[in-house]
């Protein structure tokens, strides 16, 4: 197999409106450095835009950490958004389609676990929310 | 700032041509400003281009149909064009439908669906 470099680590800060363009632009472009489909690199830069829009929203600030993994040859992009704001008190509620405490469409959290591959999200009350969400090259 | 969302104006027909990928406060912009030109140049249609937008979340969605409702309150139509495929298939994924905005392929097309629903 071919030893191909992957990117570092790469931690974009989440506190203004104009921080949820550059970390889908971030992320797609580490998305297609990777190797990843046209089609592949857009549903991970909608899923960065959601959870990004959701810190800038819900905790005012936080942060999304992009890493390139490979396992036994099959490379994937984690994605971890994180923040420190009041943290979401039931978790079932926030992930159905449909539930918004933003006078919004409900569908960014249900909506961004469809699209990925992989989907956790973590939150104590009152310290914040940690979304982490992978996505794998399909071969 | 310059303007990222220049609205062109053909006969009555106001053709907003989305450059790159936008911030929420530049659509949120944009929907101002497209009300006033309807109303400025008493317009009956309004065109959406967004073929250069590769993603389409559910922000920007919601405030498309959100000017769209606004549009047809002031008596015009709106419709937009040139979802790119692959931003059609993650919104589908979403749970984004857009079902309340007309959508057509491209810029011809979407100009031929307002002129047939004008009276
Ligand atoms: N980082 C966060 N911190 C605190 N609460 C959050 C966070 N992210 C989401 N939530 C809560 O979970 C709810 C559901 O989030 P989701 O992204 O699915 O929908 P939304 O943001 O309300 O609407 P949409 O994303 O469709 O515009 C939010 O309304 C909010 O109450
Ligand atoms: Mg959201």
């Amino acid at each position: 197999m071919t030893s191909i470099e992957l990117p570092a680590e790469h931690i974009q800060r989440i506190e203004r409106d104009g921080d949820v363009v550059a970390a889908r632009q971030t992320g797609r472009r580490i998305a297609a450095e990777m190797g990843f489909g046209r089609p592949e690199q857009a549903l991970i830069a909608t899923a960065i835009s959601e959870l990004a829009r959701n810190i800038v929203s819900y905790a005012e600030r936080g942060s999304i950490t992009f890493r390139a993994e490979d396992h036994a040859g099959r490379r994937g992009l984690r994605i971890v958004a994180e923040d420190r704001g009041p943290g979401i008190p039931d978790l079932a509620q926030a992930m159905s389609d449909g539930f918004s405490t933003g006078n919004s469409l409900g569908l960014g959290l249900p909506g961004t676990q469809r699209i990925m591959d992989e989907f956790d999200i973590r939150s104590i009350p009152g310290e914040g929310v940690t979304v982490t969400v992978a996505k794998w090259i399909s071969r | 700032m310059a303007v990222r969302v220049p609205i062109l104006r053909q006969g009555r027909t106001l053709i907003a041509s989305f450059q790159d990928d936008l911030s929420d406060s530049d659509i949120l912009s944009l929907q101002g400003r497209v009300l006033e030109d309807v109303i400025r140049h008493r317009a009956t249609g309004v065109i959406f281009d967004v073929s250069a937008l590769d993603v389409l979340d559910s922000f920007g969605t919601r405030t498309l149909s959100d000017i769209a409702a606004a549009v047809q309150l002031r008596g015009a139509r709106m419709a937009i064009v040139g979802i790119q495929p692959e931003v059609a298939f993650s919104m589908v994924l979403l749970g984004l439908t857009l079902s309340d905005v007309p959508t057509a392929l491209d810029l011809e097309t979407g100009l031929a669906l307002l002129a047939r629903a004008v009276p």
